[in-house]
């Protein structure tokens, strides 16, 4: 269930980069100099950083923190 | 004359930062290739960041809004800001495991030892770094250029540093700090470098607006008023091109500089802090570049050479000595990404290929540290003399580069294969490699078809056009989509068939993969507590 929650939130957040409603405005400047579709898009950045926050928080591979070397050379290296 | 100053100063603090990291090295392949596995989250971070950002976030993302507008920022950066922190994620942190547990220093190791073969990886190994060494190539013509521009006292003057030295500058100093302080001297700069080129945007941007007699929102008005207004929309690109344009970042995680970095890290809670904040800093370097590229076009109009906007927005709305501070972020962001691809080079020829064929068997673990040195001498040298032939014709380079990221992304299916897929298999690898080799040969000889002011239509059916070279460059659309969507659809495919068709790994091999890792072995102790480079 957590699996299909995070997977279809990060389906959500791909899905937004494309604001196609933004595509054709020009006239809206927030701050009187921002154009809308830059602006959109840097909060779609603190969005993503939201995003891998969330993904840390809850699929976090905590099973790799404990990995330790298993080799003392690595395979393959010689022919 | 001062900018040229604060460059040199800032070169030379460079070079100390690379002489002490010489100190506190080691002499062995571990420690050169990978600081011995002991770098800590913050520097991880820095570092990470310095490899994936070369002098195009600044320079290219302005040239390119310059041109088209804003929406550079939605096609490049913020695709990237989801895309590369999902891939170090969840291909990242896996390879950092694989690393750990087994060794492995590069991608092709793991290939190799993953799919039990030899010449396969080497003919990943072939192609990866040919889609390396022209970025490796334009980092120094990049430096070069960056020094010439900015050491020019007047328009129409010579410049202090003229490009030949402005390349060989970089040149010298990337090969001085990779050569002593191998990966470490590497990501200790980078802690320097990051800082100073997130820096650079913000600086840049409110010192620009306090010397423009009406600030940004007349300049912005004035835009959105006249005969360039499409650049504050996206009105003129593609939905299908814009979308395309995310899956260019999943080649990041295929570069060989940043899966090494990857194996890199001292734990792997480092990619906690790196995934959160990598979209932020990409904002913090694109957004005003992005910004100050579409406004410049009011405030200077007709640059033909579009690169070197922001240079001259500096040169025009900026004191000097902060000129040449800002200057140094550029070169900053050259260099530290470069660094980084001669390194990698460096670690890929003398791991998949002296190494793999007997080299350290035969001469020993000291050698093979000395045989990477002198690698990285001669691989910095051509670099150089390309960089030197080629002056004036980046265009090819900048193609090249383009087609390596295309070729990268499509590599990705390679990778998530080789992490997520048991059954997958050597042969499904080398076909999907071979389709990423053929589709990037085919891309070259259609774009070579390239007419100017002909409607350059390749195929169509009926109305509907399938296959055509797009204005002004000839770059190639399939359906309207830019090559590297069905690049990577045609390489996952290669990947999976070629994969169901053939013999899977022995069971041994899939077990060691897929099997929980197991208690350390005695005598094989991690990196002592405490070791980190942070």
């Amino acid at each position: 269930m957590k699996k299909w929650l995070v997977f279809f939130v990060v389906l959500a957040v791909y899905a937004a980069h494309q604001d196609y409603w933004n595509f054709k405005d020009k006239e809206t400047l927030y701050f009187g100099f921002l154009p809308v579709g830059l602006a959109y898009h840097a909060c779609y950045s603190i969005a993503c950083a939201g995003l891998m926050w969330f993904l840390v928080k809850t699929v976090w591979p905590a099973h790799l923190e404990d990995v330790q070397p298993e080799t003392d050379a690595p395979q393959g290296e010689s022919h | 004359m001062v900018p040229v100053v604060v460059v040199i100063i800032y070169l030379i603090l460079v070079a100390v930062i690379g002489s002490v990291a010489f100190k506190k090295g080691k002499s062995t392949s571990e420690d050169f290739f990978l600081a011995s596995r002991t770098i800590g989250p913050m520097v991880f971070f820095l570092s990470i960041f310095a490899t994936n950002m070369t002098a195009f976030a600044i320079l290219g993302s302005s040239g390119l809004a310059y041109k088209q507008g804003i929406g550079v920022y939605g096609l490049m950066a913020s695709s990237s800001g989801l895309v590369i922190p999902l891939t170090i994620f969840f291909i990242g942190t896996r390879l950092w495991a694989l690393g750990k547990r087994f060794g492995h220093m590069t991608q092709v190791s793991y290939f190799r030892d993953r799919w039990e073969c030899s010449g396969i990886g080497t003919v990943i190994f072939g192609l990866s770094a040919a889609m390396l060494v022209p970025y490796m190539i334009i980092s120094i013509m990049g430096g070069g250029t960056v020094l010439r521009e900015i050491s020019i006292p007047e328009a129409g003057a010579n410049p202090y540093i003229p490009y030949w030295l402005g390349c060989a500058t970089v040149a010298v100093v990337v090969t001085l700090n990779v050569f002593f302080g191998g990966m470490r001297g590497t990501v200790w700069v980078n802690i320097f470098q990051t800082i100073m080129f997130l820096a650079f945007g913000l600086i840049a941007v409110v010192v620009i607006s306090n010397n423009l007699p009406g600030g940004f929102s007349e300049v912005a008005q004035s835009l959105a008023n006249g005969k360039d207004s499409y650049l504050l929309d996206r009105e003129k690109i593609d939905p299908r091109y814009f979308w395309s344009y995310t899956l260019i970042p999943l080649s990041s995680i295929m570069f060989p500089h940043m899966a090494i970095m990857c194996f890199s890290a001292q734990k792997v809670t480092a990619f906690k802090r790196t995934v959160v904040l990598y979209p932020i800093a990409i904002m913090l370097i694109w957004l005003p570049c992005v910004f100050l590229g579409a406004m410049a076009a009011d405030l200077i109009p007709g640059i033909k050479s579009s690169d070197g906007v922001l240079l001259q927005m500096l040169t025009k709305y900026v004191p000097a000595t902060l000129a040449g501070i800002l200057g140094a972020g550029i070169i900053s962001a050259v260099m530290g990404s470069d660094a980084h691809q001669v390194l990698a080079m460096s670690t890929m020829f003398t791991r998949d290929i002296f190494s793999y064929y007997g080299g350290k068997q035969r001469f020993g673990e000291r050698a093979t540290v000395i045989f990477a040195r002198v690698f990285i001498l001669v691989v910095t040298l051509i670099a150089y003399f390309v960089a030197l032939y080629m002056e004036g014709k980046q265009g090819i380079f900048e193609i090249a580069v383009r087609f390596a990221f295309s070729g990268f992304a499509a590599m990705s299916p390679i990778m998530i294969a080789a992490l997520f897929w048991k059954r997958s298999t050597k042969w499904g690898a080398l076909l999907a490699t071979l389709s990423v080799a053929v589709c990037i040969g085919v891309t070259i000889w259609l774009q070579s078809m390239y007419v100017k002011d002909a409607p350059n239509i390749l195929w169509s059916i009926g109305e509907e056009k399938i296959l055509w070279l797009a204005p002004p460059n000839g770059d190639l659309r399939v359906w309207g989509f830019m090559p590297v969507v069905p690049m990577v659809l045609i390489s996952a495919l290669c990947m999976i068939v070629g994969s169901l068709l053939t013999k899977a790994p022995s069971q041994a091999t899939i077990d060691k993969y897929f099997s929980p890792a197991q208690a350390p072995k005695e005598g094989a102790a991690a990196a002592p507590a405490g070791a980190s480079v942070a």
